[in-house]
């Protein structure tokens, strides 16, 4: 089932004008979103309660309907780690007022679902609501669920997306396994070094089954994998059941992270499959993060719609029309596959 | 029916059980299982009433075969799911085998271990109590113990994440992506949900009275419950005895408030309705309904009202399991699910207990007491914060 991509709404850490994506600006070793004016978007007594994520969420997700100029039939968020924020922030509470007098608010915005929700509400959906929250595969397996709600009813329209936020205390404790560069770096991905940078960021797509838009997400896959041998097979596989081989991909979008130790993978998968081919990287442009795959999709739409690549991902030109782009991310051993088509 | 999915096995562990027979054994003798809370460092120890599964992390870890501690939510996972495939009596390497898990804590309960540490100074705290704080960690945890390789997956939409991970299940077989799905939900009790749901003050002080007028809110509890879905293909093939037949199931959104259920329970409704047009049954069918029945003032009127409405031909009899449980947040729609097909595989009915009062807004009366009786189709309702409402709909395989 093709899922083709009517409209996206995206807030990521770098400004997008015109199939063009700005270099963000690096604090440190982390990249942070540049939010925009809610109150364009939502209004003030409402933008009050929320919190950060809340508001990136919601907002790209109306971004999304806005530019589809449709409803959405269904509401699907892929998020790892939900509303992290208030997660601390109840946590916090919870020991230094010793479980007394409790506020609920950051409880009650705690929850996962909290966007998916928040969002069905601003725009009276009363439909499908599903919220993914499994790692780095939580956008894909929303994806998954878009393309089978689709499979039965082409004609709907299914908002989806993936957000994560930053959080000081989820950097603090990634930070503690060695994640994150602890030289300042104006490169994150060539030359790699060791860590990369913390990102975050929101990006939701309008989806339908009936062919509205040039662009399609073809198909998904997720898999683990010990090893690198274990992938190529997954990979191999993949693109057979969608009659291609590696040869017919005319652009790679890698997940390499800067990490030289994470990026090892990406050069032997580019080495025994991708050695004549386009290939990307796009993580120096939202940071790592558990759903960087949505703002990977959304640089691919762009890349496939407007039929260039911006400098800032492949600094050198391509000849050929692009028609087919398959973005591969790992995270661990977390594997994932999206591929789009033109 | 080629796109029929049936339950070929069962696991349940709450309050009440650790098993399923043990589980069906209490519900049969209207035993709760809901005490002052004893496992939590908390001021509420010792005082608020809650279910808590009497197996301690030690017990569940010797019996999962671990040496090293992890997440109880995990532990309670590993349990269950274990006995659902046993029950089964399936090889689940034949197949293309899915495992999906809802919960809303995750690793909540070793994060509350680390964080006070790292409150004071964040280079402290053991990073390995914090490691498997996502969600999906609790899955990839679960699914490595049961050797699952195939597609795992995580869903989190509050109290009703489970039964949407059952739902899920059930497409992934009619569309033909798996043929087999271990799906169901697990939650432990934590001192966050604890002190949430508190500050919410929406827990009862004294043990749940659900749909009664005198209800004063919930009683937390923790568990598991999954179920082993199989396509029609597997059963044959594998000669198994399907205990029930998914027949129907529905997701949708109150869109009415981030916490609270609409009045008139258009969500609930919405999704009850949803899931018997799938089924191709009428509201007479319903022999049972699980319900979602928390026991807050909000939920059981909003639920209340919807079934009044819905069912104003012919009330079913109907109960809320969570007077014997509490109630399991992201593991209540799996718990229940496993209820209800017990209640198709035993043909009888739940007692939804301490009802005293018919509510005084809607003309509802539960079950009182553990009866024998035909049941060929049950409704499962599992609702949640953010308005989210999922219905399943169980019918016994000879007439499914």
């Amino acid at each position: 089932m093709k899922l083709y991509i009517n409209s996206v709404g995206i807030i990521s850490p770098s400004l997008q004008a015109s199939g063009e994506w700005q270099l963000p600006r690096v604090d440190e070793n982390y990249l942070t979103c540049i939010e925009p004016d809610y109150t364009q978007w939502i209004q003030p007594q409402q933008l009050r309660r929320m919190s950060r994520i809340m508001k990136m969420g919601t907002t790209a997700a109306l971004m999304a309907v806005k530019a589809g100029e449709s409803k959405s039939d269904a509401i699907i968020a892929g998020t790892a780690y939900g509303c992290l924020e208030d997660t601390a922030t109840f946590l916090t509470k919870i020991i230094e007022l010793n479980e007394e007098a409790l506020n609920p608010t950051p409880f009650m915005q705690s929850t996962h679902n909290t966007i998916a929700a928040q969002i069905a509400l601003l725009q009276n959906c009363q439909g499908y609501n599903q919220t993914y929250v499994h790692g780095a595969f939580s956008f894909e397996h929303a994806l998954l669920d878009a393309g089978m709600l689709l499979t039965d009813n082409p004609a709907q329209t299914i908002l989806t997306g993936g957000v994560d936020e930053l959080t000081k205390a989820g950097h603090a404790i990634h930070s503690r396994f060695n994640k994150y560069r602890k030289e300042n770096t104006p490169y994150l991905i060539s030359p790699a070094g060791d860590g990369t940078w913390a990102g975050e960021g929101a990006a939701f797509f309008m989806l339908s089954g009936a062919d509205e838009s040039t662009v399609a997400i073809a198909d998904v896959h997720t898999f683990m994998a010990s090893s690198s041998e274990q992938a190529f097979q997954q990979l191999d596989n993949f693109l057979k059941q969608n009659q291609l081989d590696t040869n017919t991909i005319d652009f790679l979008l890698t997940g390499k992270n800067g990490d030289q130790k994470n990026d090892l993978f990406y050069d032997q998968l580019i080495d025994a499959r991708f050695s004549d081919q386009a290939v990307g990287a796009y993580k120096h442009l939202c940071g790592e993060y558990s759903t960087s795959t949505a703002f990977a999709t959304a640089l691919a739409y762009t890349i496939l719609k407007h039929q260039t690549v911006p400098v800032s991902v492949l600094n050198s030109s391509l000849n050929t029309p692009i028609k087919t782009l398959l973005i591969y991310n790992t995270y661990g051993q977390h594997h994932s596959l999206i591929l789009l088509t033109v | 029916m080629s796109s029929g999915v049936y339950v070929a096995g069962a696991g349940a562990l709450s309050a009440i059980g650790h098993s399923y027979a043990t589980s069906f054994l209490a519900l049969k003798n209207s035993t709760h299982g809901i005490g002052p809370l004893s496992s939590l460092s908390s001021i509420y120890n010792g005082t608020l009433p809650v279910g808590e599964v009497k197996l301690s992390n030690e017990q569940l870890a010797a019996q999962a075969g671990l040496t090293k501690p992890i997440t109880r939510t995990a532990l309670l996972g590993i349990h269950t799911a274990r006995e659902a495939i046993a029950d089964s009596k399936l090889n689940i390497k034949k197949w293309r085998t899915g495992f999906i898990s809802a919960t809303t804590v995750g690793g909540m309960d070793r994060t509350e271990v680390f964080f006070p540490d790292f409150l004071k100074d964040n280079t402290q705290g053991i990073l390995s109590d914090v490691i498997h704080h996502g969600c999906g960690a609790t899955t990839d945890l679960i699914a490595q113990a049961l050797g699952i390789t195939d597609f795992t997956t995580t869903i989190n939409t509050a109290c009703s994440s489970s039964a949407n991970a059952i739902m899920l299940g059930a497409r992934l077989i009619r569309q033909n992506k798996l043929d087999v799905v271990i799906a169901g939900g697990t939650d432990s009790i934590t001192r966050f949900t604890v002190n949430g749901f508190k500050s919410l003050m929406i827990l009862s002080d004294e043990l749940c009275q659900p749909f009664d007028a005198s209800r004063k809110g919930l009683n937390l509890g923790e568990g598991a419950g999954f179920v082993v879905l199989v396509s029609s293909r597997v059963l044959q093939e594998e000669n198994l005895k399907a205990k029930a037949i998914l027949t129907g199931f529905a997701n949708t959104n109150d869109a009415y408030h981030q916490t609270a259920s609409s009045p008139d329970g258009r969500g609930s409704f919405a999704a009850m309705q949803n899931a018997l047009t799938m089924a191709g049954l009428a509201t007479s069918e319903i022999d049972y309904i699980n319900l979602h029945g928390t026991g807050t003032l909000n939920n059981d009127l909003s639920e209340g009202t919807a079934i009044a409405r819905l069912f104003a031909e012919k009330i079913p009899a109907m109960s809320s399991t969570k007077s014997f449980t509490g109630h399991t947040l992201g593991a209540c729609g799996g718990l229940e699910a496993v209820f209800s097909v017990m209640a198709i595989e035993h043909q009888c009915v739940f007692a939804n207990l301490r009802f005293e009062t018919t509510m005084p807004e809607v003309n509802l009366t539960p079950q009182t007491k553990f009866e024998h009786k035909v049941v060929n189709h049950v409704m499962s309702n599992s609702f949640g914060f953010g308005g989210n409402c999922s219905s399943l709909i169980f019918s016994r395989s000879s007439v499914g």
